[in-house]
């Protein structure tokens, strides 16, 4: 929106739009490496813990939001991340080779699986890799030796750099560590975004037909780009292992997949922006509902808790709204209030007008 | 030697015989056009040759290489580029990123290099950027280079899907239907374009089209084809007049 001036092919390649934009984000990277400061253990906790759905929702992002495949099994990959980690370091692997493992179990795995996988479209994959989602809580049980059967295992603790990284004995550290691996991953994301392999998604989601008569191999973009969402998900699940602390088979349940989906839908698919806006709402929404709750109950007398479900039925009620509303998610509200900002005073309402707009890969094969 | 040759090229959906036996040859430089009715399968000839569909019979040979049983995903590379009937452009990309796919054939970099974004990659962004610009001048698409397509109307992203196809730094260019639904006046720009394409840029092109005024004036050979077989082929003058292509469109006195 802004006129800004270009007078370099570099003023479109580089990741920030010139100083401003820098800034803007070096100071969000300041304010979250001051987080341990700033919260309380226990909000650093609900932080860490939107950190690592972000990460998980990236992944998600990339293969749906990016590329236009729906997928439901997404669960299914955290898990694989997070029994390669836990299984390697009870082994005696360090954390940093576990955890870069448990990327490339998840990454390998995926590409074996999207070959046949992606060879179907819309509410077919849809329940394909839903499928996934299911078998993995079975194998889960049944893994005994990596997954510890029905018990789950246990997250050792993790030495880095001379330190004990714990959730609760070192929570800062912990939260470091999270912070360190989701700023690599999305600096790699949109690098990836940014140049041929990332366009060729883009490419991919809006018409396959042209993409490959542009020279895109459909087959190998849509392998390229879930075995990469798989990857990151993977990482993710490690992550989550050692934020919960222990891991079994009712960890990364169907329920999980969806709360993913719904939260990239949520944050906005097809932005970067959206996996971390969603990822805000489904780990605070709770919180802030409990909080509403805590406060009815003392302030207006009125006994919410004795309605149980309510707190889903709630987020229920915002995912309707939001898709009705807001098809672009939290990022297209963001989106909106920003060109506000920008043009004040001279926004118009009309300005975002929804124009009908499909996914031509649903329509033309 | 001819650009393109296609021998005998033959495609049935289930009893349908859409192209049945059709042989042409596009000789390098030359405008050549497919006309013909509704259903006549001038589609299906351009979807035969860029590889989407396969044909149950003949051969395809592009600068000398027989292309008939290469995948799609080749034939951009070779020089083969094409527009849709339908405009199949990435509606929720910008005009620029549309472009920057057409160069995806020229692509010289691996995905984990693009990952790390290594300076060889910044380079190569560069020269496709360099490249694309200039594809932006020659059809004049400055003013909507950072528009997303979504927003754009319906004339200018017939432009932007040529554009498109330019960036991939063609030999031969497939343009199906360039003027369909566009006004008198962008009917003319793109008749100029075509011209330009052929003299400037020395392209080849093959074009599906159905407004007589623009085949005539653009054509140096047109071939006209009916129920998926051949009609006529020479000048469009020469077509116009063929009784076998009279008949085809308005079919044949009563006779009693």
């Amino acid at each position: 929106m802004s006129n800004r001036f270009k007078s370099r092919y570099d003023d479109d390649i580089n990741l920030f739009e010139g100083r401003w934009h820098l800034a803007q984000y070096a100071i969000l990277m300041a304010l979250l490496l001051a987080a341990p400061w700033l919260l309380g253990t226990y909000y650093l906790g609900e932080l860490t813990a939107v950190l690592v759905w972000s990460l998980a929702g990236l992944g998600l992002m990339l293969i749906s939001g990016h590329t236009g495949q729906v997928s439901l099994g997404h669960a299914a990959f955290m898990a694989i991340g997070a029994f390669t980690n836990l299984a390697l370091m009870l082994r005696g692997w360090h954390f940093i080779p576990a955890l870069l493992a448990s990327a490339v179990t998840s990454g390998i795995i995926g590409a074996i699986i999207s070959r046949p996988i992606l060879r179907m479209s819309g509410i077919y994959l849809a329940i394909a890799t839903l499928a996934l989602s299911i078998i993995i809580e079975d194998v889960a049980i049944i893994a005994e030796p990596i997954t510890g059967g029905v018990a789950g295992v246990f997250a050792p603790p993790i030495a880095l750099f001379g330190m004990e990284i714990d959730r609760y004995a070192t929570p800062h550290a912990f939260y470091y560590l999270c912070l360190a691996v989701l700023v690599m991953v999305t600096l790699g994301y949109l690098n990836l975004l940014r140049s041929a392999s990332g366009r060729s998604f883009l490419a991919v989601r809006d018409s396959e037909v042209s993409a490959r008569a542009l020279g895109v191999n459909v087959a190998r973009a849509k392998t390229l780009s879930f075995s990469l969402s798989c990857a990151i998900t993977g990482l993710a699940g490690a992550l989550y292992a050692h934020l919960a602390q222990a891991v079994n088979y009712e960890s990364f349940l169907v329920l999980i997949s969806i709360t993913l989906l719904l939260q990239v839908v949520i944050g906005g698919l097809g932005s970067v922006h959206g996996a971390f806006f969603g990822a805000i709402v489904v780990v605070l929404l709770p919180q802030l509902i409990a909080i509403a709750r805590d406060f009815l109950d003392n302030a207006a007398g009125i006994k919410i808790a004795a309605y149980p479900g309510m707190d889903t039925a709630l987020f229920a009620l915002l995912i309707l709204l939001m898709v009705i509303y807001e098809p672009r998610g939290l990022y297209g509200v963001w989106f909106k209030v920003r060109t506000w900002l920008q043009l004040f005073p001279l926004y118009r309402k009309g300005m975002f007008r929804r124009t009908r707009t499909y996914l031509k890969t649903e329509r033309q094969r | 030697m001819s650009l393109l040759q296609v021998k005998d090229l033959s495609i049935s959906f289930g009893g349908v015989k859409a192209v049945d036996g059709v042989s042409f040859t596009v000789e390098p430089g030359e405008v050549f056009t497919l006309v013909g009715p509704n259903g006549a399968g001038k589609s299906t000839i351009f979807n035969l040759i860029s590889r989407l569909y396969e044909p149950s019979a003949g051969q395809i040979v592009f600068d000398g290489q027989d292309i008939t049983s290469l995948p799609a995903h080749k034939v951009a590379g070779l020089g083969i580029a094409r527009t849709f009937q339908n405009i199949e452009l990435f509606d929720h990309s910008s005009v620029l990123q549309n472009l920057l796919i057409g160069r995806h054939c020229r692509r010289n970099t691996r995905w984990f290099e693009e990952l790390l974004f290594l300076p060889k990659v910044r380079r190569s962004e560069r020269q496709h950027r360099l490249l694309v610009e200039e594809v932006i001048d020659f059809l004049d698409l400055a003013a909507y280079r950072d528009k997303l397509i979504a927003g754009l109307p319906y004339g200018v992203r017939k432009v932007v899907e040529i554009a498109r196809a330019l960036s991939s730094e063609p030999k031969l260019i497939l343009l199906d239907e360039p003027a369909s639904g566009l006004s008198v006046e962008e009917t003319q720009n793109m008749a100029w374009w075509i011209e330009d394409m052929q003299k400037d840029l020395g392209l080849t092109v093959l074009m599906v089209e159905h407004d007589m005024s623009l085949v005539s004036r653009v054509s140096n050979r047109v071939l006209a084809v009916s129920e998926g077989r051949p009609l006529a082929m020479g000048t469009a003058a020469e077509v116009q007049a063929d009784p076998k292509v009279i008949e085809a469109y308005l079919g044949t006195e009563a006779t009693s």
